[in-house]
């Protein structure tokens, strides 16, 4: 599979998730987001943002729960809670936002 | 004749029967998990110093680096190569014997 | 399954060389999922896992040693690494990567994971568990 973006091709795997994590650019995000119909706001891209830096540092992608702390610990306790990320991110944040932030499905997600 | 060596020498027992079946003046270079053999004060340190009075020992740079193992602190006598290095050697050999 | 079991995995390879450290590694992060009470201990080759400075870079593999500085966000905070095995090895403890753990009941005090234990420690503390898993 593979998403078209103004003439660019990026691979994607079978679920959507890119397949070279150096091709992501925000327009990636922009344009999954927009197949899924989430507009991306701030809040979204805070999100994004601090997976792409856990997986600069750790080379993985968090699992839904570890995420939830660590925003919890990054952007304040009314951040790191399940019911602010789902809201965020419907079809689950670890799995969605991942997605978007151009990361491997989070290992341990089915 | 170059032999290659791609296992820990502490877990399986390749670099010891390379060592044992390579003639004076052979070429053996270590490499994957081989390179584990070439870190000084480790198990294989008496064997490889013994074998290099009469044959060239030879270590993967971009493999120890991999690792986590610095050059400074392999056994001395043994050269580190990278892959164009390993491709001389393979061509200035007629052989290419892997011990696997 | 309600009930805490105190779950050990123990590994014994080399990273790069086989698949085994890596899967072993993310069987440990989804394991760890299951709020039971999980170690890991370090044996054998198992010891060059955690070796500092890994860069792979020039191998097209991945170096996927950053990623067991995130078992401490798992609750994984006890890796028992055998001392003769690294003794045989030419390594000592300074070799190892500094990995660290939060403690939320001590003000998110950070304190080290690796705890390097004799042989015959590793043997004891193997007995006191309720399952041991090998990679």
């Amino acid at each position: 599979m593979a998403l078209e973006i103004n003439g660019k091709t990026y691979e994607t795997d079978e679920e959507g998730y890119l397949a070279n994590l150096s091709d992501w650019d925000e327009e990636v995000a922009r344009k999954m987001a927009e197949l899924d119909d989430c507009d991306l706001t701030d809040n979204h891209w805070e999100v994004i943002n601090f997976l792409r830096e856990y997986y600069e540092e750790y080379q993985i992608a968090p699992a839904v729960r570890v995420l939830t702390k660590a925003i919890g610990k990054k952007l304040g306790k009314d951040k790191g809670n399940s019911k602010y990320l789902y809201q965020l991110f419907p079809y689950g944040p670890a799995k969605q936002a991942c997605k978007y932030a151009g990361l491997p499905k989070p290992t341990g997600c089915v | 004749m170059l032999h290659t060596v791609n296992k820990s020498p502490y877990e399986k027992n390749s670099l010891e029967t390379c060592l044992g079946l390579s003639l004076d003046g052979s070429d053996i270079l270590l490499i994957e998990d081989g390179v584990y053999g070439a870190i000084a004060g480790g198990k294989a340190s008496a064997m490889l110093l013994e074998a290099m009075k009469t044959r060239q020992v030879y270590a993967l740079g971009p493999d120890l680096a991999a690792r986590g193992i610095d050059p400074g602190r392999l056994v001395d006598g043994i050269t580190v190569v990278d892959y164009g290095g390993f491709v001389e050697l393979a061509a200035r050999n007629d052989r290419v014997q892997a011990w696997l | 399954m309600s009930e805490i079991k105190k779950f050990m995995y123990i590994n014994r390879r080399a990273p790069y060389g086989s698949i085994y450290a890596l899967e072993g590694l993310e069987v440990v992060l989804i394991g760890a999922a299951f709020d039971q009470d999980c170690c890991m201990a370090f044996v054998g080759d198992g010891v060059f896992q955690l070796v500092r400075g890994q860069d792979s870079t020039q191998t097209g593999m991945k170096n996927f040693s950053p990623a067991y500085k995130a078992l401490g966000d798992y609750d994984v905070n006890r890796l028992y690494v055998e001392r003769e095995s690294l003794a045989e090895r030419g390594l000592s403890e300074d070799d190892l990567m500094e990995l660290t753990w939060e403690d939320e009941d001590d003000d998110w005090a950070e304190k080290p994971s690796i705890r390097v234990v004799s042989r015959e420690e590793l043997a004891r503390l193997m007995e006191e568990q309720d399952v041991l898993l090998n990679f």
